[in-house]
């Protein structure tokens, strides 16, 4: 093995073995940003004797061996610095506190593993951090990507990356956030933190048009993976199957959602055999898990339960559109929301006639939250049409072109615009 | 990244997999799932169905094949960041199973473009 194989098999060990790694650690010295510096000290020890000694058998327990023992030293140091304090203050000798460490070993070497990834995950996404912190720090330490990787994925400098995340292990430090697991009336908040940050890392992924960015795609995979994770770690949780549905339906479109030359293809338009059925399937099982658990679906369930209406659909035009509107009635009542009700309208017009939909999105118009989103004409403007309204729906569409961003879009509402004025 | 790994010769025919070493394979397949690495896994019946398509004529054999390297006996389609991952992942396959033979191939997805494009 050469130098360079070595250094890449010691990164393929990292990757898999670091949240479990910082996890063991956090527990015996009850601070996650330290945790993380020690095993950060296990890899060098990796990087520095590896490529003399060889991978050693189980790779993962020996970074876990010399974390612990810097663990061991740090405390040590520390202990002996209070003791000192001590001594000068009554001049008194204490017993050796060797036992007190061993019994911390053992105790680590008890627990199963997973609660301690369950207590990181919870720690690194607390609320007291903004969702960017959150998404930097979950990346780093239950993820394993380096700084530079996540400065990549967020199109941002590995500097902002660095300070991001300093800030925040300070900021859980000073804070004396506890590495546990919430219970009772803190848990559901807790966890919509932790669900937030997964969606808002695979968003930020899918939100890039694919092909051309790649390192966005692997956003979509990391949150995949996170989401995959806590599915196992929290798996009487409905919602985090949900979030996971959601993401297993949405990426299985990932082929289908950009054009030959990069342009965006709606849902209804997209070539429904280049949808990754393994995604769909699992996004299904997914969302069953989360049914079976019996409590009433929450946001992310009842956008599963949509998102899969329309992956079992085998052609546009067989969607279960009544089914969608009830769901999105459900959604509406559970996370009120004008995107919502926008969406709820166009399937109301798909289910029972353009009418009903317009009905809906004329209560929207005056939404102030909506006043700069270019899907309210877009969809008022189609609904227009579709009812012969074609003067109105003119002026929607060019208000719809004026309003966004994207080029291929913008082309596209101009387009309709002109129909609608040549009749 | 998402890859395939397959057995093609696991040796069983000369010895059978004991209880010790399915429990550490379930083990190490529970540890596969709770990672989100393993997408899906499965068996495969050994009296595999060989097509062959020659010059416009399709001949169809059926196994059992004498050498044992010619089918593949079970797979496991995981999805890594790296290759160096799979490949790691893998050895920990082969240290429970003992000696055998198998491939590791990478599947092509959104956002992988295939070699030669």
């Amino acid at each position: 093995m050469t130098a360079s194989d070595t250094h890449r098999a010691i990164d393929a060990v990292w990757r898999i073995e670091s949240a479990r790694i910082i996890a063991g650690l956090a527990r015996m010295v009850h601070d996650i940003g330290l945790a993380e510096e020690l095993a950060q000290d296990a890899l060098v020890a990796a990087l520095e004797q590896w490529p003399e000694s060889g991978v050693p058998d189980n790779p993962g327990a020996w970074l876990m061996a010399i974390a612990k023992r810097r663990a061991v030293d740090r405390i040590r140091r520390q202990q002996r610095l209070e003791q000192k304090l001590e001594e000068i203050g009554h001049g008194l000798e204490t017993e050796d506190p060797a036992p007190e460490f061993d019994a911390v070993l053992d105790a680590v070497d008890d627990e199963p593993i997973e609660d301690d990834i369950l207590r990181l995950v919870f720690t690194a996404c607390h609320p007291i951090l903004s969702p960017q912190a959150r998404a930097a720090l979950t990346l780093r330490m239950l993820g394993g990507l380096t700084t530079e990787e996540i400065a990549r994925a967020f199109l941002v400098s590995e500097a902002t990356v660095a300070q991001r995340i300093v800030r925040a292990k300070r900021t859980l430090s000073e804070a004396g956030v506890p590495f546990e697991v919430p219970e009772g009336a803190e848990r559901a908040g807790r966890l919509a933190s932790v669900l937030e940050v997964i969606y808002l890392i695979f968003n930020e992924g899918y939100a890039a048009t694919a092909g051309t960015e790649w390192m966005r795609l692997d956003l979509c995979q990391e949150a995949l993976r996170l989401g995959r994770i806590l599915a196992e770690l929290a798996p009487e949780e409905s919602e985090v199957h949900g979030l996971v549905a959601l993401m297993e339906i949405q990426a299985s479109r990932s082929r289908a959602r950009t054009g030959p030359s990069g342009e965006p293809v709606q849902l209804l338009d997209q070539n429904r055999a280049l949808w990754d059925r393994l995604l769909i399937r699992r996004g299904v099982e997914a969302l069953l898990r989360a049914e079976k658990l019996g409590v009433p679906p929450g946001p992310y369930v009842l956008q599963a339960a949509i998102a899969i209406c329309h992956a079992q659909a085998v052609t546009a035009e067989e969607t279960d559109w009544a089914r969608i509107c009830a769901l999105y009635e459900v959604l509406a009542r559970v996370a009120p929301s004008p995107v919502v009700e926008l969406n709820r309208a166009v399937a109301l017009a798909m289910a029972y006639g353009p009418e009903r939909g317009l009905e809906l999105v004329d209560t929207l118009v005056s939404e102030p939250s909506l006043k700069d989103y270019h899907l309210l004409p877009s969809v008022r403007g189609d609904l227009l049409t579709r009812l012969g309204r074609l003067d109105e729906a003119r002026e929607e569409f060019e208000r719809a072109a004026s309003l966004t961003r994207n080029a291929p879009e913008r082309d596209l509402l101009l387009e309709r615009a002109a129909a609608c004025a040549s009749g | 990244m998402r890859f395939l790994m397959m057995t093609t010769d696991d040796r069983s025919a000369d010895n059978p997999p004991d209880e010790a070493m399915m429990a550490q394979m379930a083990e190490f397949i529970e540890e596969m799932s709770k990672s989100g690495v393993l997408l899906a896994t499965g068996g495969l019946d050994p009296r595999a169905t060989r097509i062959t398509s020659s010059g416009g004529k399709i001949t169809v054999t059926d196994g059992p094949y004498t050498e044992a390297k010619e089918v593949v006996v079970g797979f496991a389609l995981i999805e890594t960041r790296t290759k160096e991952e799979a490949i790691e992942l893998s050895k920990r396959f082969w240290k429970i199973v003992g000696d055998g033979e198998g491939v590791i191939q990478q599947v092509f997805g959104p956002g992988d473009v295939p070699p030669g494009q």
